[in-house]
């Protein structure tokens, strides 16, 4: 194997990596995104470094499964995905382009804030970087063991590694400046390199546990047999230990640089969560699967090393070179993943956060006269991931040697986690402010340098140890693994219990104890309470003051490129259906526009410095911002109330209305009653008006025809008394002032009486009236007489329709054990279903009132149906057109020995069409 | 949105349920010490809440 053909071959891999991402960031410039959920989870795959490919190996040959810690804490976390779902949105809404950039906004835009951060970032993923040199410069080693490795110009291999990996990192993430910071390009050839290494590390665990050895039980049983193997199969005796790293894990999947920039500022929709928190799991067992066969392997085959290089040297001792190759590919897969994200990330943050606010201070440059400065951050950004490999260089040459791979990773693990309390607290936490993040990151970044990372340097003989065997100055309880006494742990989590003892404390405590200021306190709302969107347009009222739009948009030319810059306020314009910004007037709104806009570019410590060079902005102080959302969440109460009562009073007009439609109808229907009145009492009054006249003009009349006079006059006096009568009941009825006397009434006596008063007029017509009753008294409660009327009529109504000679008239009395049931059949025309509903109505009469002549004064059955109701029973008709009639009534039955009335409820009757 | 409310809650559910069966003194309890027991029990016990997780956020909705 030549040393150039594994160059050309691995040159070849990052081109193929580069021709992914320019497909990637060509279809995101057409709108149409490659980035799928699936994509979204393998890039956060990006987690996997060297570390996992060489480094877990390392790790299981030590310390057995303590490995697989690294990957349960992530696991965990990400199904926590509230908190996850709610950097993602406070980071969207607020164009949050780092984590740096996260915690600064959230204390008030802070720039002091934003640089710590960068530093303990930088600081803390220098040794980390170092890995990745460290792990493909071993790797190398493995291939090439008798040094004909690649040196140019003099330099070792892994300078030439750490240049090679600037240049292309360069190449990849600066081509060119994009106000959200997303890279949809480099995120899918991240999702690539994932597939890579997976790939390549299970080929390399299948060889070993298939083809090496009989399978997973074989190794383990061998290795079982070996005392020094055997403690390996089991789990790391130290809680402590495992329980950090899980936590320390679990905090890094969030807080490392990448991460943040993988999983908050590359997510592209909030669905794809969905998806990972599962897959990326699932991504993290398969890749551990074959970790401890590997290592086990390698130490019963006597490899050589620590055992982070087993995935390479255990094909090569079997001869397997191209096996080797494609292990060697996997990892450097892992370890230019991880630096290419990782330095973008910090450099996003170096130029943002620290160069930036640095730059701006300094008048001298006239910074604020220069014309386009995205060229400037660009090249800021270049000079950045530079030095960050430069950085990573010299801490591999400083302190690399001495370390295992896993070991340097928990150092960088370890710094990372100073940003939980200042990031979590201010998710969740309002009264969090910045005195408190600064004092907490502050302490525990200088703990975790003391404990951690010094160490590291004093471990590879660089500088004296004697702080850490005999603490500083000589201080027993200063000694740097046993800081205040504290022994018995591992050093991992020493550091972390102290560091973030003190982080935590302090964050606290200050934070409880000082003030915030204006800022801080409207930045804290936003972001706690992110999901509650009337806290997010109250913040367009937390800001007040004057800007000119020229200087607004010159700025946003300058810092993004004056194409850019143009296409965002016209997007801005075209979103809120304006025509022309230019001759508005500036506010709030445009401002945080703007300023969100700035804040993609160059940070929001550093949007907020720019923009007061061109705004002139009032001052708000705490009280008045406290009030504005307070405000905020009044009005939200007032409306809600204001909701309320409009909908009551949107109900109580509808109920007017019924009212007022239902009075109307009433009306309609008295008019009606008083016109038909009217015209019936005319009919009588008329003829006997004229019949009079007659009698009076004519004295000399024939007795004859006086008497036939006279009768008719008799005659219609009398229907004109009826119909009174029947008004004045049915006017008591309705008004409800009938004052009947309720006794026992025997039915079947009624019933014949009823008949026998209504003889004559059956005799006269000829028609036929049947009797159906039983021969022993029924009771029931009710008026005699009104209920003797209620029969007569409806005997002289089944009369008046049947056909004179042919007519059938049948009553029929049926008991029930509490009601009785009395039916008037007739063999009549019969009565159409429209016209049952009607004839129950006042002065409506059954058949065609046109043509026929009235029979009746059509009170008869309205008046029979109050009365019957009246003593708590109900009438009803049952007919068809041409099969005769039947009219009903019902009243509840006369229990023996109970003397009150009973008015029980009527049961539902579907069948009874009437009922009103 | 009241939908992934409740799945949101099942995986807050199962990271705790996570905690629980990962944390040493369960470990030593269920896994044993000898053998492939350890091994398998922590493979075994992530590759059921890997499975529930899928479930939960991709399993049918309704």
């Amino acid at each position: 194997m030549s040393p150039w053909a594994v160059f050309l071959l691995a040159v070849g891999y990052l081109l193929l990596l580069f021709a992914i991402a320019r497909f990637g960031d060509r279809r995101a410039d057409q709108g149409r995104s490659i980035i799928t959920a699936n994509v979204y989870a393998l890039s956060l795959a990006v987690y996997c470094t060297s570390w996992t490919f060489y480094g877990s190996v390392g790790r299981a040959a030590s310390g057995g499964l303590g490995f697989l810690t690294i990957y349960l804490g992530p696991t965990l976390m990400l199904m926590l995905v509230p908190v996850i779902l709610k950097i993602i949105r406070i980071s969207k809404r607020e164009r949050l382009t780092s984590i740096a950039d996260f915690i600064a906004a959230r204390y008030g835009k802070c720039q002091s804030l934003a640089g710590l951060v960068t530093v303990i970032a930088v600081i803390g993923i220098v040794p980390y970087i170092a890995l990745q040199l460290k792990a493909i410069a071993s790797s190398l080693q493995v291939l090439f063991p008798h040094g004909q490795g690649v040196s140019l110009l003099g330099l070792d291999t892994t300078a030439v590694i750490a240049i090679a990996l600037a240049a292309f990192t360069i190449l990849f993430g600066t081509r060119h400046l994009d106000a959200t910071e997303r890279h949809e390009g480099m995120v899918a050839a991240i999702a690539f390199e994932s597939l890579v290494k997976l790939l390549a590390f299970l080929a390399v665990g299948m060889f070993v546990t298939f083809v090496l050895y009989d399978g997973f039980g074989d190794i383990f049983a061998r290795a079982a047999a070996v005392p020094e193997l055997s403690r390996l199969l089991g789990l790391e005796p130290s809680l402590a230990s495992w329980t950090s790293l899980v936590l320390l894990s679990a905090l890094a999947i969030i807080l490392l640089p990448r991460q943040f920039q993988i999983m908050v500022v590359e997510n592209v929709d909030e669905g794809h969560l969905r998806r990972s928190v599962w897959l990326f799991p699932l991504y993290l067992l398969l890749i551990n699967i074959f970790v401890l066969p590997i290592a086990l392997a390698g130490l019963l085959q006597g490899m050589p090393g620590n055992g982070d290089t087993f995935v390479l040297s255990l094909p090569l001792s079997q001869g397997r070179e191209s096996l080797a190759l494609l292990a060697f590919i996997g990892g450097l897969s892992a370890a230019t993943g991880m630096v290419i994200v990782e330095t973008i990330a910090l450099s996003t943050m170096v130029c943002n956060d620290l160069v930036m606010p640095a730059l701006l201070r300094v008048r001298a440059l006239g910074l604020e006269q220069r014309s386009d400065l995205s060229r400037l951050l660009l090249n800021i950004r270049r000079v950045a991931i530079a030095l960050i490999l430069l950085l990573g260089y010299i801490y591999f040459r400083a302190a690399g040697e001495a370390h295992a791979l896993v070991g340097i990773g928990l150092i960088s693990f370890s710094a990372v986690a100073q940003f939980a309390p200042a990031l979590f607290g201010g998710m969740y936490w309002k009264q969090g402010n910045r005195a408190g993040a600064l004092a907490g990151l502050l302490a525990g970044f200088l703990i975790w340098g003391y404990t951690l990372l010094l160490p590291s340097f004093a471990k590879s003989g660089w500088i004296s140890g004697d702080f850490v065997s005999q603490g500083l100055w000589g201080i027993e309880w200063l000694r740097a693994h046993a800081l205040f006494g504290l022994e018995g742990f591992d050093e991992i989590s020493h550091c972390l219990f102290w560091s973030l003892f003190f982080n935590l404390g302090l964050y606290v405590l200050v934070s409880l104890t000082v003030r915030p200021d204006a800022v801080e306190a409207g930045q804290a709302n936003l972001f706690v309470d992110v999901f509650q969107r009337r806290v997010t347009q109250a913040s367009r009222l937390l800001w007040r003051g004057r800007a000119s739009y020229q200087a607004l948009a010159g700025l946003l030319e300058r810092f993004l490129g004056p194409e850019r810059a143009r296409q965002q306020l016209q997007s801005y314009a075209r979103k809120r259906g304006l025509t022309q910004l230019e001759n508005r007037e500036v506010d709030a709104e445009l401002v945080r526009f703007a300023e969100a806009q700035l804040a993609g570019a160059i940070g929001s410590a550093s949007a907020r410095v720019v923009l007061a060079s061109v705004v002139e902005e009032e001052a708000l102080d705490l009280d008045e911002v406290l009030n504005i959302l307070d405000e905020a969440s009044q009005i939200r109460a007032y409306s809600r109330e204001l909701e309320k009562k409009s909908r009551e009073l949107e109900a109580a007009t509808r109920e007017l209305r019924a009212a007022n439609a239902q009075l109307r109808e009433l009306d309609r229907l008295k008019d009606d009653f008083v016109s038909t009145v009217t015209h019936e009492l005319r009919t009588p009054l008329t003829s006997i008006r004229a019949f009079s006249e007659l009698l009076a003009d004519d004295p000399g009349m024939e007795v004859v025809d006086r008497q036939r006079f006279l009768g008719i006059i008799v005659t219609e006096t009398e229907r004109l008394t009826r119909l009174i009568n029947q008004i004045l009941d049915l006017a008591k009825l309705e008004s409800g002032r009938a004052d009947w006397t309720a006794s026992q009434v025997d039915l079947p006596a009624l019933i014949r009486h009823a008949a026998t008063a209504m003889e004559q007029l059956f005799r006269d017509k000829a028609v036929a009236l049947r009797l159906d009753c039983p021969d022993q008294p029924v009771l029931v409660m009710a008026d005699q007489d009104r209920l003797t009327q209620v029969m007569i009529n409806l005997l002289s109504n089944a009369v008046k329709f049947v056909p004179a000679g042919a007519g059938q008239v049948t009553v029929t009395l049926e008991c029930t054990a509490d009601r009785v049931r009395v039916s008037v059949r007739d063999n009549g025309p019969g009565i159409g279903p429209e016209e049952k509903e009607f004839i129950f109505e006042r002065f409506r009469q059954g058949g065609n009132t046109l043509t026929d002549k009235p029979k009746g004064t059509g009170l008869g059955l309205p008046i029979s149906r109050q009365i019957v109701e009246y003593f708590g029973g109900r009438l009803w008709v049952e007919s068809e057109l041409g099969q005769g009639a039947v009219f009903i009534f019902e009243l509840p039955r006369k229990k023996d020995g109970t003397k009150t009335e009973q008015r029980e409820e009527r049961p539902h009757d579907p069948q009874d069409p009437d009922r009103r | 949105m009241g939908r992934f409310n409740i799945e949101r809650q099942r995986l807050v559910a199962l990271a705790l349920l996570g905690l629980v069966l990962f944390n040493p003194p369960m470990l030593h309890v269920q896994a044993g010490d000898g053998g492939a027991g350890p091994g398998l029990y922590l493979f075994g016990a992530w590759a059921i809440l890997i499975a529930l997780a899928a479930w939960v956020s991709e399993g049918p909705r309704g």
